[in-house]
């Protein structure tokens, strides 16, 4: 079969990934290494569109680069991250962890090869049309089908709320914190206070004063 | 019926359970301190009404919902009783010592309702989505119920291994369930089972993936070798949690095993035999004999629960209808029983201290001769002694694994039974022939007492009389699984 420009392209997004997602894990400085995700989130998005899912997409470039990036971004460079303490332990563990990777790398080779997966055993998906919504096709899926699970995902998230704030809230008693409800309740007479009292004649001025 | 009222309807528990935690969260803020008894008793009363929609929403038919990604069997049903029940009684027993250590907060309770729904979701799951929607709805519940109790470091320690190696497991059982769908097509448990039945459409996919799929319900259940969380947790986790951990979610977990193995990859029955046995055998030999060198109570007991999950993996593992009925059985005794011994825990810990070491238990007897009593017919049944309960439920799954001719398994699961004998009974020696080391009175309110006793007595009585619990077991599974 001939090779088409299509193929191409996704060899290329394919090895930038794999190329990105290496430097992820080995890149010495965590910024570097959420940039290098960064980029792989674009070049999977690419693969996406490949696939014709657009709205996937153009969504894991939205969501994961523009805010989960860039939130993850900020907490790496605020936090000092030690990495030789990271690394500490790396080269005694290397002869067990090796072999085990090396062995699981050849494991799924054998099964997830083209032998498995090839096209020949796997019918390619025909093109949708130039008027297919892909948007539309997957909010209908997501509301009729799938909204059972959809609701899940909520719970979970409701989950992640609750569960963040109970374990990291603490009310702190040494800080000046203002209640705006107080504040803007505030009265005249809750500030102001006027005192009345009789007006004092000056004392004349002695002798022994005016030397001092 | 429309199809949605049919959803609406067929899911009523879940939906119930859905609001009432969501009504407590908000509830709970304008609680306060003194004022906190009322989460907990909504939350008994969710567990309450579930149980009751539960019962009246029961036919002995199967039902689906949501375009078949939920399904109501008998065997659904009588799991989430069993878990409402067993979530009841964390909650009765944990009142206490929650109090005493400041963590009887809202969140406490809607993690725990939460938690639930989570295992409800498991229960009911019929889709490869939905089962791992629930799995993680439980287990994040369940990691930050750990750390809740956030400036101790040994409960962080222990959620941080729980939290890391769960979601390994995630990982593994996940990426288990996508070989699945790639060579089936399918999320949905019938239809992958009948397109494994009509021939594998690729034996060696469809091994890594069975594999990844063992290996990620290994961990989730704590079968050796995936079984290093286990005692962690159980130690380092506040009691109260603990027995949360150790009870309810493993009716889950017996159900996704049920859904995932029986019910999808029925027709590669032989290969998932193969490894089940292997990890019942580790299981059982590993719990029983590490269990006897411990001196925590809990980590004893987190060893212990090991070797049950051992049993509990032999009735499965012989393939049978007898097998599973007796499998569930198992489970259902299991946390009986655990829920007995960590409502002991909490029972003798008060304000400042915990009664988890074995020492704190010497000469019980003659502080208090009526727990050491009830004490005493819980490690009787955890060590099979007869007429306890734990008894059968052992002799039930090892007929189960004999009826297949496994007979040196089951020799080698009998003699490993009488290893782990000698440290239930090690505890019985303690509180009946040791002098007490205090003699601090134990001050319980008067509902955990009860219900323990309660818990203690059923260990003795079901054990004279398991007809009834049986004939449940064998409803639920008998109408449920082909």
């Amino acid at each position: 079969m001939m090779a088409n420009f299509q193929d191409y392209v996704f060899y290329a997004f394919a090895a930038i990934l794999l190329g990105a997602g290496l430097r992820v894990i080995t890149a010495r400085n965590p910024v570097h290494a959420a940039l290098y995700l960064v980029l792989a989130f674009f070049t999977a998005a690419g693969i996406w569109l490949l696939l014709e899912a657009e709205f996937l997409a153009i969504a894991l470039v939205l969501v994961y680069v523009g805010a989960v990036m860039v939130l993850f971004l900020f907490v790496v460079m605020m936090l000092d991250i030690n990495l030789d303490k990271l690394r500490e332990g790396f080269w005694e563990a290397l002869p067990v962890a090796l072999p085990v990777a090396v062995l699981m790398a050849l494991e799924m080779a054998l099964v997830l090869g083209s032998r498995h997966f090839g096209p020949e055993r796997v019918a390619t998906p025909k093109p949708h049309p130039a008027d297919y919504s892909n948007t539309a096709e997957l909010g209908r899926q997501l509301y009729t089908d799938y909204v059972y699970p959809f609701e899940l995902a909520a719970v979970i998230l409701l989950v992640a709320i609750v569960a963040a704030i109970a374990l990291t809230l603490r009310r702190r008693k040494d800080t000046k914190y203002i209640d705006p409800a107080q504040q803007v309740k505030v009265k005249r007479s809750d500030r102001l206070k006027i005192v009345h009292m009789p007006a004092e004649k000056p004392t004349p001025p002695t002798a022994e004063g005016d030397r001092t | 019926m429309h199809p949605i009222v049919n959803d609406i309807y067929t899911a009523l528990p879940e939906i119930f359970v859905l609001g009432m935690a969501m009504a407590i969260l908000l509830i709970d803020l304008f609680l306060t301190e003194r004022t906190r008894f009322l989460t907990y008793a909504l939350s008994q009363f969710t567990l309450l009404g579930a149980a009751m929609i539960t019962v009246a929403t029961h036919t002995p038919g199967v039902g689906y919902a949501f375009s078949g990604m939920f399904v109501d069997d008998p065997l659904a049903d009588v799991l989430k009783l069993m878990s409402y029940l067993a979530t009841s009684v964390v909650l009765v027993y944990s009142r206490s010592y929650l109090a005493e250590r400041g963590m009887f907060r809202g969140e406490f309770f809607v993690l725990t309702l939460f938690a639930l729904l989570g295992m409800m979701v498991m229960i009911s799951g019929r889709n490869l989505l939905t089962l791992y929607m629930g799995l993680e709805l439980l287990s994040l519940c369940l990691y930050s119920l750990v750390a809740l109790d956030r400036d101790n470091p040994r409960a962080t320690e222990a959620a941080m291994k729980y939290f890391v190696l769960g979601a390994l497991a995630s990982g593994m059982l996940l990426y288990g369930m996508s070989m699945l769908y790639g060579i089936t097509g399918n999320l949905d448990i019938n239809q992958i089972g009948s397109a494994l039945v009509k021939g594998a459409p690729d034996r060696a996919v469809l091994i890594l993936g069975l594999v990844f799929v063992v290996a990620g319900l290994a961990f989730k259940l704590g079968a050796v070798p995936f079984q290093m969380w286990v005692p962690d947790v159980y130690h380092g986790a506040p009691t109260a949690m603990t027995l949360l951990v150790g009870s309810a979610p493993k009716f889950a977990a017996f159900a996704l095993v049920m859904r995932l193995l029986v019910q999808a990859l029925q027709g590669v029955v032989h290969d998932w035999q193969g490894m089940l046995i292997l990890m019942a055998v580790l299981s059982i030999a590993l719990g029983n004999i590490i269990a006897i060198a411990q001196t925590n109570l809990k980590r004893m007991l987190a060893y212990s629960t090991i070797s049950h999950i051992g049993f509990l993996l032999f009735g499965i593992m012989s393939g049978t209808l007898n097998g599973f009925i007796a499998s569930m059985f198992y489970v259902s005794v299991y946390v009986l029983m655990t829920l007995g011994g960590f409502g002991m825990i909490l029972l003798l810990s008060r304000r400042g201290f915990e009664a988890e070491n074995l020492d704190d238990f010497k000469g019980l007897a003659a502080r208090h001769p009526w727990y050491a009593f009830l004490m005493l017919l819980l490690m009787f049944s955890m060590a099979g002694v007869p007429p306890t309960i734990g008894f059968y439920a052992k002799f039930a799954v090892l007929q189960a694994a004999l009826q297949v001719g496994l007979v040196k398994l089951v020799v080698f699961a009998v003699l490993m039974a009488v290893v782990g004998a000698f440290y239930y009974l090690r505890v019985v020696k303690l509180m009946y022939f040791d002098e007490p080391q205090h003699d601090a009175p134990v001050r319980a309110q008067p509902d955990m007492t009860m219900v323990l006793t309660v818990n203690g007595l059923a260990v003795l009585l079901l054990g004279l009389m398991p007809q009834r619990l049986m004939e449940l077991c064998a409803y639920a599974i008998l109408h449920s699984i082909q």
